[in-house]
């Protein structure tokens, strides 16, 4: 901690039921449903939340504009202040970084924040692959973009061509732990995942995330608030934000210097210097499976071109792995985009709770919360306690 | 209160039953309304895209060069990623380069209804840009790309070219050697500095 920041906690987490649509609730009833779990949890009451803090991916997927403005009401904010934040797919993390911050710098003391998505209003591939104009565009959604990429990370890594598909059953099987995850299939095999269409070679429609309706929220507070809540607490240890262009010479497609960097800062506040070691628990955000061990690699937790090693050996499975990473099934069980991040690090603070139910890590002290976006260029991170820092 | 386990357990404020008002009662419920929406705007290209669009008419690739770095972009947008200062100078890069990487894709693409999946699509380098930028790479099998292939601009015929970047059709193989790893800018090898 530096300067005269504030200490600040989560103490209240609530999900959303995730499925391909929700049809059974507006967006204003979906973003209330995930707000009221996370009061009741808090033991919080719309009167005692000083501030909203909202993310959401670019307002044209369900082609409702400045959509904090209509769903203010919805959550209990008329006449409070409600921010929105925007950072493309990373954006449910830096919303919570930015309402951490508001409690850290002591301007509210108890805020909730929230990230949302209904997919099914929307189409997210297309959006994100709008013709424009003088340009002839030949680019088929994110998997389009990232999968060469990857194809770079499986040339230099010399990694098994297999290793994506070991990714992907193992985060659809953490999902048929956690009842709120999409994607519950439990017919899944390794068979099943490799014999997979191929979307954009190298990536299979089973290596992919699925389009998800959904809204996750904090109650975050202050220590004093903290202290006082009779219940769990997930304290914050650190909190770190970096951006870079995505179209520079020489730029580390695999792993990005704002990766990088992000990493450092957020594990330097959290006096982390091995974190392997240090971490118990991992919320990545990992939308095509060989991202892991990419993020891996690039986050510090493997040697460059080692990731995958990790992945072979069982190393990041919640059952008998030594850095358990997703055990909520992650983004590839789950994925409404806005509240992907927020999911990661509700679930990192879930852990250190020890609320995570049955995909709970036992014994977790320590959580890593991750989220990127945009040309994987946009990074928010934190790492979340069961000690206060 | 512990964190709520169960998903179909509604929070207690939600719990409560819907009533509709009685004025409401005979009318069919809805659940959702589609209305789809379009917005039609005028698009001007600037002045490093207006360059670049009029010298594709004659069969020539122009990128921007920034002022502090030297990299050179294409296509040229007026201003540059690394240094975020406007740029100044144009300079004209080959119409062959190289493939820093690809994905084959199996899917049809919306803009683009005369591709017919698999296609290549690929990020190709020409010589003397810094960054590739997504294009079609055909002429060859999908299974036969590799990252490093020498390729080079298929042009419209002559009496068809426009001020416009849809003059390259695609690129297809050079026949020359591949680039090799070590001569690729350096991306994502292990021990890489930035």
């Amino acid at each position: 901690m530096s300067g005269s920041k504030q200490r600040a906690a989560v103490i209240g987490v609530g999900q959303t039921k995730y499925a391909s649509t929700r049809g059974d609730v507006s967006l204003a009833g979906l973003v209330r449903e995930a707000a009221y779990r996370a009061l009741e949890m808090a033991g919080k009451q719309w009167s005692d939340i000083d501030a909203v803090v909202i993310g959401k991916a670019p307002d044209f997927f369900e082609g409702i504009m400045m959509p904090e403005i209509y769903l203010a009401e919805a959550l209990g904010c008329v006449g409070k202040p409600i921010l929105r934040v925007h950072t493309a797919g990373s954006v449910g993390g830096s919303t919570a970084v930015v309402a951490t911050s508001l409690v850290q710098a002591g301007i509210h003391g108890t805020v909730l924040t929230l990230g949302f998505e209904k997919q099914s209003e929307s189409n997210a591939m297309w959006a994100l692959s709008l013709p424009s104009p003088f340009t002839t565009s030949i680019n088929a959604g994110a998997g389009g973009y990232f999968s060469p990429i990857i194809r770079r990370y499986m040339e230099y890594s010399g990694a098994p061509e297999l290793i994506g598909c070991m990714v992907a059953l193992k985060d659809r099987q953490h999902a048929l732990n956690n009842p709120y995850a999409h994607v519950q299939d439990h017919e899944l095999t390794f068979d099943k995942v490799v014999e997979s269409p191929m979307l954009w070679d190298p990536i299979r429609y089973s290596e992919t995330c699925p389009s998800s309706d959904g809204a996750c929220a904090m109650v975050l507070t202050d220590e004093t608030g903290a202290e006082a809540h009779d219940g769990a607490v997930a304290w914050i240890h650190g909190t770190a934000m970096r951006s870079e262009a995505n179209n520079y010479g020489g730029r580390n497609v695999v792993s990005p210097k704002a990766s990088e960097d992000c990493a450092a800062d957020v594990f330097a506040q959290a006096g982390i210097t091995n974190p392997r070691e240090q971490i118990d628990a991992v919320e990545m955000y990992v939308p095509f499976s060989w991202y892991e061990p990419m993020w891996l690699e690039s986050l510090g937790f493997a040697e460059k071109g080692e990731g995958w090693r990790m992945v072979e050996s069982g190393a990041t499975k919640h059952e008998g792995g030594d850095l358990p990473v997703n055990c909520s099934g992650g983004v590839l069980s789950t994925n409404p985009i806005g509240a992907s991040g927020m999911i990661r690090f509700a679930e990192a603070a879930l852990q250190v709770m020890g609320e995570a139910g049955a995909h709970q890590v036992d014994g977790a002290k320590t959580a890593f919360g991750h989220a990127y976006g945009g040309g994987a260029q946009y990074y928010a991170m934190w790492v979340v306690g069961a000690e206060k820092p | 209160m512990g964190y709520n386990q169960d998903p179909n357990v509604q929070p207690a404020a939600l719990s409560g039953e819907v009533t509709m008002p009685a004025a409401l009662a005979e009318v069919e419920p809805v659940q959702s309304v589609r209305t789809p929406a379009a917005i039609e705007y005028i698009a001007t290209p600037g002045a490093s895209l207006s360059a670049y669009l009029r010298a594709m008419k004659d069969k020539k690739i122009l990128g921007d060069k920034c002022p502090v770095t030297g990299q050179v972009f294409v296509p040229p947008r007026g201003v540059s990623p690394v240094s975020g200062q406007r740029t100044t100078e144009m300079v004209e890069v080959a119409d062959a380069g190289y493939v820093e990487s690809f994905n084959i894709t199996r899917l049809p693409i919306k803009s683009r209804p005369d591709l017919n999946p698999p296609y290549v699509s690929a990020w190709v380098v020409p010589d003397g840009a810094n960054v590739g930028s997504i294009s079609l790479v055909a002429g060859i099998e999908p299974e036969d790309v590799r990252i490093g292939l020498r390729v080079r601009a298929v042009w419209k015929p002559d009496d068809e070219l426009e001020e416009s970047a849809a003059n390259i059709l695609h690129w297809e193989p050079t026949g020359e050697p591949d680039v090799v790893l070590d001569d690729l800018r350096v991306i994502g090898k292990p021990g890489d500095a930035q």
